[in-house]
């Protein structure tokens, strides 16, 4: 308590209203003033602290002086009132003192002040009792208050709920999207009337059906596994275009949303389902797609149906996976169309689009019309050149009967061009335009055959019809570019180099490889302005690297073409390259041919020696192809053997010894060690080859294994990639 | 966005409610065995929460007087629960009179009990709106009747705040009432705070995750914050017992036993 009694100091100004008629006189009085006093301080403090803070000075003063009164006078007052002390304890519940702890506090102080004839007890009863009875009095009335407040409440709830019912139930009814609602086990409960209107009925045709039942056989894949996890509580909604049956039968096509509603406690407890009818939008879609991938007159795939499956054939191969195409053009066609007009060529090509149909459909080829009277076959998991060559009979045998149209008797053969390869040898573009150029092979050696693509054929061809014309122009036009194949150090793994490797963006035939085209250069004379621009490309491009990577970045290798190593010019070009690059000439490996050189007093000898005196490093490409005199070998000023792809192709080839395969290329490991010189294996395709060519002592290789050539963006990002897992740990021990 | 007006959830009287649960800790009797059961939890838990809630309670009478002591007649308290004794009105009518308040309650029971008993007060409004609606509870015609003189209004969010969770930001909702109000006016807040007891405050906040009310607990600073764009009123951010106590004693030996905190704040 933290108010005590003033002892001796004057009466508190309660005091001084408070004495009975009855009050002794004298120092009786005086002691019971004091005691008086002292009373009421305590019965202030206690009632000012706890509950009585929160209450409002205005009413709690009063409160205070009032119950202290009526105790004093139920205490001194006779005769004797003890309700008076009963009403001081109803009027502090009226004021919610209403903590137990309160009374039993209030009854100590009542009990400590001296009253007169023992009535005392009584007293503190009569005060306990009044407060209990109010107390009780005032919990009957608020719980009645809180009921009432309570049902009131519920009842307001139960008519703002109906009244969102009915919103709800108008908003569920007349909603233009189909909406059902089913349980997690898969039965339907509510659905609107547009959802029955979808399924060519009404709503009451749904009752009974489980969703289990909506299954479509063209149902997308992956639909009824997200459903199962949306029913299971693992996902909360899934979205799918999915195919229903109609009542009738017809197929109608939904945009589907279905969305997972838990109870408070987070258990799945209903599915919603929403359905939008999109059959229009389906179908128009599905007649696009046709459209775009067939050829409306003969209903065939069409030449971006034809390229889109062989282009996917090429994205994730099987290492040795095959595939095959057969070119066919017919013969006479052109005569046909200018005679009998093109309304029968029409028709003619119909017939035959549907006789190949016929004929290698039930093959599984895929027979697509390329344009005017070419056709194509594909073979997808060709087993090898047989059934290639098979189904190119298939076709010339399909055609053997003469169509009959109207009183014509048409008889139509066709020409075909075949080509069997590995779908890992060759690109999509490649590959048509080779069998397009067998075609014309077969068509040269009298028509109604069919020709087996042959690469050296395929490589004169390619000269010949298009490269030596369009070449000139080509340098000027931008179409060259330059791809960069990894060149590994096999002790450790590291990419030290990388080959340039120069290619041709050809208008017409795509993307042509140095193999087609550098022999007509080196005809023409072309590879020495060409020769010239890779050089610099190349170099730029090695510099761009060292300015990124410092010594990380891999030395470039370019390839120097016989006429290229015998100019003049050469160690100009080299000299000069190097400088406007600013590339260090260690950082540059020059290849050239066995046949670069003829003899030990070759002028070319100087040439060679004075770009190793700058620095270059020079290396010998395809070692092993040409005429070799080791003689010569030893005066070449190289310091690289490359050993061409073949001897490393050769391994695989069953039909040649693999044993001596492998001593063939240790001895030429062997022998370009003992002349001092490092060697490269070409060709190299699988981890088992690296891991031998490593053990017997070979110290670099190139090859499909290590990576096929890329664009210089890919080299950049190979090398990032192995800084990344270089580093010991992120963040540290890096300096850039 | 606004959230739709839904049915309200808070008549499911098989699930302990704050306002009951409150009521119960200042010894009232509006309230059911569920929410005395669940207080009386608390209180074991935790034997000084009825002081506390106390505290709180003589907090607001304290902050409301001092409000009616600087003039202002006009009172939003959002989150009133059951005003049983020393509701605003009766407090700020001892220095005017003429005192106008709005309850703003989100419980329908709390709401319909106060209608109850302030159905013969004109100058009383009771609205059931959800302080996180924010702009859906300026909007209602009680409460634009409210503000829409300009004068001086006391915002009271006594013991509410920590009923809304920091996903439904509570910053922003601060700003659209403060951005709502007439210069002059104040806002009286008290919050449930970590400072003092934070041994306490974990369990009892789980305790609340069984209410449709969970309890968010915060710091000092993070209450500090909430007065935002206004001047805070001395002694700024405190424990309950110890904003402008009645008397020096009253604030009592350990102030940061009342675990929650409080301020007013003015709007120049």
């Amino acid at each position: 308590m933290n108010e005590s009694p003033g002892a001796g100091g004057p009466p508190g100004p309660e005091a001084q209203t408070a004495p009975g008629p009855q009050t002794a006189r004298g120092a009786a009085a005086d002691a019971d003033g004091t005691a008086a006093a002292g009373f009421r301080a305590a019965w202030s403090a206690m009632l000012r602290t706890g509950h009585g803070a929160a209450v409002r000075p205005g009413v709690l003063n009063p409160l205070i002086a009032r119950t202290a009164e009526l105790l004093h006078r139920a205490a001194r007052e006779h005769p004797f009132r003890p309700e008076l002390a009963g009403q001081a304890g109803a009027l502090l519940i009226d004021n919610q003192f209403t903590d137990p702890q309160l009374l039993a506090d209030a009854v100590q102080l009542i009990q400590r002040q001296p009253v007169p004839d023992d009535r005392g007890p009584a007293l503190s009863g009569a005060f306990a009792a009044g407060w209990a009875a109010a107390l009780r009095e005032r919990t009957l009335r608020e719980q009645e208050a809180i009921r009432l407040a309570a049902d009131t409440a519920r009842q307001e709830v139960e008519k703002a709920l109906r009244a969102s019912e009915a919103r709800f139930r108008a908003l569920f009814e007349s909603a233009a999207i189909g909406i059902g609602l089913g349980d997690t086990d898969g039965n339907i409960l509510a659905v609107n009337r547009a959802l029955g209107e979808i399924f060519g009925g009404g709503p009451e045709d749904m009752q009974g059906v489980r969703v289990d039942d909506l299954v479509h056989p063209e149902d997308t894949p992956g639909v009824w596994e997200a459903y199962e996890e949306l029913i299971s509580g693992k996902r909360e909604y899934f979205q799918f275009d999915k195919p229903y049956y109609r009542r009738d039968g017809e197929v109608v096509w939904t945009h589907l949303t279905v969305s997972l509603i838990r109870d408070d406690d987070g258990v799945p407890l209903y599915q919603v389902a929403m359905l939008e009818d999109v059959t229009e939008r389906y179908r128009l879609q599905e007649r696009l797609r046709h459209q775009a991938t067939h050829d409306p007159l003969t209903g065939l795939p069409n030449r971006a149906a034809f390229f889109e499956r062989l282009e996917k054939l090429f994205e994730e191969p099987e290492p040795d996976a095959r595939f095959g195409l057969c070119y066919v053009d017919l013969d006479g066609f052109k005569i046909v169309n200018d005679s009998l007009g093109h309304d029968m060529g029409d028709q003619l090509l119909t017939v035959v689009a549907r006789r190949l149909e016929n004929a290698l459909s039930p093959l599984g080829h895929m027979v697509a019309r390329l344009g005017g009277d070419e056709f194509v076959v594909l073979l997808e998991n060709c087993r090898g050149e047989q059934e290639a060559v098979a189904a190119a009979k298939t076709v010339l045998a399909a055609l053997t009967r003469p169509v009959v149209i109207g009183d014509h008797r048409l008889a139509v053969g066709a020409s075909v061009g075949v080509l069997e390869r590995r779908v890992a040898t060759t690109t999509p573009g490649a590959a048509v335009r080779a069998a397009d150029l067998t075609l014309y092979r077969a068509k040269e050696a009298g028509r109604g055959r069919w020709t087996l693509f042959d690469p050296k054929e395929n490589a004169r061809a390619v000269s010949r019809y298009a490269v030596s014309v369009r070449m000139p122009a080509a340098l000027d036009r931008g179409e060259f570019f330059i791809d960069y194949q990894p060149m590994v150090d096999l002790a450790s793994g590291a990419m030290t180099g990388v080959e340039a490797l120069v290619r041709w963006r050809h208008p017409q035939m795509g993307v042509l490889g140095p193999e087609e085209f550098v022999g007509v250069a080196e005809e023409t004379g072309l590879i020495m302005p060409l020769g010239r621009w890779v050089l610099e490309q190349a170099c730029e491009q090695a510099a761009d690297w060292v300015a990124k990577f410092g010594d990380r970045a891999p030395k470039v290798s370019v390839n120097l073409a016989v006429r290229q190593a015998r100019n003049a010019g050469l160690v100009g070009d080299v000299e000069r390259t190097l400088r406007s690059t600013g590339l260090d000439p260690s950082m540059l490996q020059l290849e050239i041919t066995e046949s670069t050189v003829v003899g030990p007093e070759d002028e070319a000898l100087k040439a060679l020696h004075a770009l190793v005196d700058m620095g270059v490093s020079l290396a010998v490409d395809d070692f092993g192809t040409g005429w070799s005199n080791l003689a010569y070998l030893r005066d070449l000023p190289v310091s690289n053997l490359k050993i061409a792809g073949s001897f490393v192709g050769d391994l695989h080839d069953p039909a040649k010894d693999t044993h001596l395969g492998w001593r063939i290329v240790s001895g030429l490991v062997s022998l370009a060690h003992t002349l001092g010189l490092s060697v490269t294996a070409e060709g190299v395709e699988s981890r088992a080859d690296a891991e031998r060519l490593r053990l017997m002592g070979c110290d670099l290789a190139q090859g499909w294994h290590f990576g096929r050539p890329v664009r210089p963006a890919e080299i950049a990002r190979r090398i990032a990639d192995a800084d990344l897992e270089a580093a010991p740990e992120p963040g540290l021990g890096h300096e850039s | 966005m606004a959230r739709p007006n839904w049915v309200p959830a808070g008549t499911d009287l098989d699930k302990p409610n704050a306002a009951r649960v409150y009521d119960y800790y200042l010894g009232g009797s509006h309230n059911f065995e569920v929410d005395r059961r669940m207080a009386r939890k608390a209180i074991e838990l935790w034997p000084d929460l009825p002081m506390i809630m106390r505290a709180n309670r003589a907090f607001l009478r304290r902050a409301t007087q001092f409000a009616a002591g600087e003039g202002i007649s006009r009172y939003l308290d959002i989150g009133s629960g059951i005003p049983t004794f020393g509701a605003v009105h009766e407090v700020a009518r001892e220095h005017r009179p003429e005192a106008r308040v709005v309850y703003v309650d989100m419980d329908p029971v709390a709401v319909a009990h106060s209608r109850l008993i302030l159905a013969d007060d004109p100058l009383c409004q009771v609205v059931d709106a959800d302080l996180r609606n924010t702009d859906d509870l300026l909007a209602r015609p009680e409460v634009e009747e409210l503000l829409a003189p300009g004068e001086p209004v006391a915002v009271i969010l006594n013991a509410v705040l920590h009923f809304v969770t920091d996903a439904d930001e509570p910053a922003k909702i601060l700003a659209k009432l403060r951005e709502a109000l007439p210069s002059g006016s104040m806002l009286i807040l008290s919050h449930a705070s970590l400072e003092g007891r934070p041994d306490q405050a974990g369990s009892h906040q789980s305790l609340y995750r069984s209410t449709p009310t969970p309890l968010t607990m915060r710091s000092r600073e993070q209450i500090t914050a909430f007065f935002d764009g206004y001047d805070l009123v001395e002694p700024g951010v405190v424990y309950l017992p110890e904003w402008r106590p009645d008397d020096a004693g009253s604030v009592g030996p350990h102030p940061e036993r009342m675990t929650g905190m409080a301020g007013v704040g003015r709007l120049s």
